[in-house]
């Protein structure tokens, strides 16, 4: 399988990542390569295989439902590009 | 006095307890060598007035005969690793200017320890790279150069075809082998720790997914991360997985499982063990010199009373197209979180989705952002079966390989552990990114199931540079990891680098 030119502006729109016109072909050169390298799995038989879910089989651990951490607003919007009264700021959302 | 800084880990430790010289002293010897090596940009941040601080805290405790198993030990951090107080970038601009207000387990621990920190190591950008090229702050320098290099230190720096360090964690492999610092943490996701331990002569180990806690280390692909040292020794990276490892129940991963003393498995005997050499690692067009540098590692082995049986790992082949859209499939979603919203850098749009598209355009090198648009795609409406729900079900089978010959007795799987040493900067995957990918070929099938593997120093090749042999173990037996690996550091001897050639000749 390999991408178009509009496949992959429509993936950089959906990772949320500017992709100016002129870098689309060379992006797309790029990724047809990764995709032609990864071709090789069809070449495997997986039938009747379970995805792997857990590189390490154990048991999902669970905490007991306590309050562990927190009032440390401060700290929380500390590395915020812009914040305001323990708030992130963004602009705006919704009219 | 002897250079402190060419003494490893455990003959500094034992030096302080002997009280051969101080912590200060021993910190001041690494915060001087680091000056003098800047050229080789393996630190994207010094922070010596924290090293010594930390030092003559150390020397207190010394003094009254007290001190933990790492007390005064000089350690250099990968920049993976939040440090409170001290910035941490993952070498991405997006994070350029971010300063942690929490510590990582794994660090937190060294400091329980009494280690001292020297400061913050380059790595590939948000550690997707194997030659330390995609970090913000520029590549960083092997100190190792070949037989007839031209390489030297002119006006402009270092000049001539100076050499790859290895990546992610090559300002780790770099300092270590440059006696920057005793030894250093890093990560490995495909073979981040052990290929550029080969590639510096140093020896990395990368355990058992989930000895480490992966808490307050910046995310690449979740499943397959793992933490380990890099050390001038087998016996100091014993000493550092020790402080290193340990349940966390901040990451429901990390696995409770009581934390061996592995530096008791260095000197253990290896008679009956058990080696396995699997066929498929014999690649064609095999580097003489890497097939002399395993036949010497079996050798090796065998007069330690060890006994080598041929084995079959049949999906080896597909680790690496498999691990290539796990791992960028894993990345998409962990570097979501970039957003420009709540840390990182900002830059502004006409409304929210012009902000987050603009930010993580500028904000993102390269190679992240390819491997973030790949498994983008992968994980799209309609491409999620053919790709990613394949390349699970292929990791399953890869795993299996590795569980039949464990069944079948196998106690350990020795291999080369890259195909090639060092290569040149700016020589590999500019045209075609597969081209450095296969860089991890022989390392990525350990990341992929899961398993314990070392990277030790086992020859030279004929241009006079390093290269490593890998043992690959059963689930949480770093221990015979450990032991094997000391055995082949006996005989083949040490690999130091000989000529300070950076420092200002």
């Amino acid at each position: 399988m390999s991408v178009d030119a509009k496949t992959v502006s429509r993936v950089a729109h959906l990772a949320r990542i500017a992709l100016p016109e002129g870098e689309v072909a060379r992006m797309q050169g790029e990724i047809n390569a990764m995709l032609g390298f990864v071709e090789q799995l069809n070449e495997v038989d997986v039938e009747g295989v379970e995805p792997m879910t857990s590189v390490m089989p154990m048991v999902m651990k669970k905490r007991a439902d306590l309050v562990t951490d927190g009032g440390i607003a401060a700290q929380i919007v500390q590395n915020a590009p812009q914040s305001e009264d323990d708030y992130f700021m963004v602009p705006k959302v919704v009219e | 006095m002897t250079d402190l800084t060419t003494l490893t880990l455990t003959e500094a430790r034992d030096g302080l307890k002997a009280k051969a010289f101080s912590a200060t002293e021993l910190a001041q010897a690494h915060v001087a060598a680091i000056e003098a090596a800047r050229v080789l940009n393996a630190y994207v941040l010094e922070t010596p007035e924290i090293a010594l601080k930390q030092a003559e805290v150390s020397d207190a405790r010394l003094a009254k005969g007290e001190g933990g198993r790492l007390e005064g030990l000089p350690l250099g951090i990968k920049d993976l690793y939040c440090t409170a107080g001290t910035r941490t970038t993952a070498c991405s601009n997006i994070l350029r200017t971010f300063v942690p207000t929490y510590e990582s387990t794994v660090t937190s621990q060294l400091w329980r320890d009494g280690a001292v920190m020297l400061g913050k190591l380059n790595n590939d950008e948000f550690a997707m790279g194997s030659s330390n090229e995609t970090s913000a702050f520029g590549p960083v320098i092997n100190p190792w150069r070949r037989a007839d290099s031209n390489v030297s230190v002119g006006a402009a720096g270092v000049e001539g075809t100076h050499l790859v360090p290895g990546g992610s964690s090559g300002g780790s492999s770099s300092a270590v082998a440059a006696h920057l610092c005793l030894a250093a943490t890093a990560t490995d996701t495909g073979g981040s720790i052990r290929q550029p331990a080969a590639f510096t002569g140093t020896v990395g180990i990368k355990p058992t997914y989930g000895r480490c806690s992966r808490w307050g280390i910046v995310a690449f692909a979740s499943s397959l991360d793992q933490a380990g040292p890099i050390g001038k020794t087998v016996r100091d990276c014993a000493v550092m997985l020790r402080s290193m490892s340990g349940h966390d129940p901040k990451d429901t991963t990390s696995v409770d499982i009581a934390v061996p003393d592995y530096e008791k498995a260095i000197g253990r005997s290896v008679k009956g063990m058990k080696i396995g050499i699997p066929k498929e690692y014999r690649l064609d067009g095999m580097p003489a010199e890497i097939e002399k540098l395993w036949a010497d590692g079996i050798a090796w082995l065998k007069a330690a009373g060890a006994e080598i049986v041929d084995i079959s790992l049949p999906h080896t082949r597909y680790a690496l197209p498999a691990y290539y859209i796990v791992a960028p499939a894993e990345a998409s979603s962990n570097l979501a979180r970039y957003d420009g919203v709540r840390y990182g850098l900002r830059e502004q749009g006409r409304d929210i989705a012009e902000m987050y598209e603009k930010t993580r355009a500028a904000g993102f090198g390269r190679e992240v952002q390819r491997r973030i648009m790949i498994g983008t795609y992968v994980l799209s409406a309609g491409y999620y079966d053919a790709y990613y729900l394949r390349a699970q079900k292929v990791r399953t089978l890869i795993k299996k390989d590795f569980e039949d010959v464990f069944a079948a007795g196998i106690h350990a799987i020795l291999t080369p552990a890259t195909p090639s040493a060092a290569f040149g900067i700016g020589e590999k995957g500019s045209a075609d990114p597969v081209e450095m990918y296969l860089n991890d070929i022989f390392t990525v099938t350990v990341n992929m199931a899961g398993l314990p593997g070392i990277a030790v120093p086992a020859g030279l090749d004929p241009q006079g540079l390093p290269l490593g042999l890998q043992l690959i173990g059963r689930p949480f037996d770093e221990e015979t990891l450990f032991s094997l690996s000391e055995v082949i550091e006996q005989a083949a001897g040490r690999f130091a680098v000989q000529q300070r050639w950076w420092a200002g000749a």
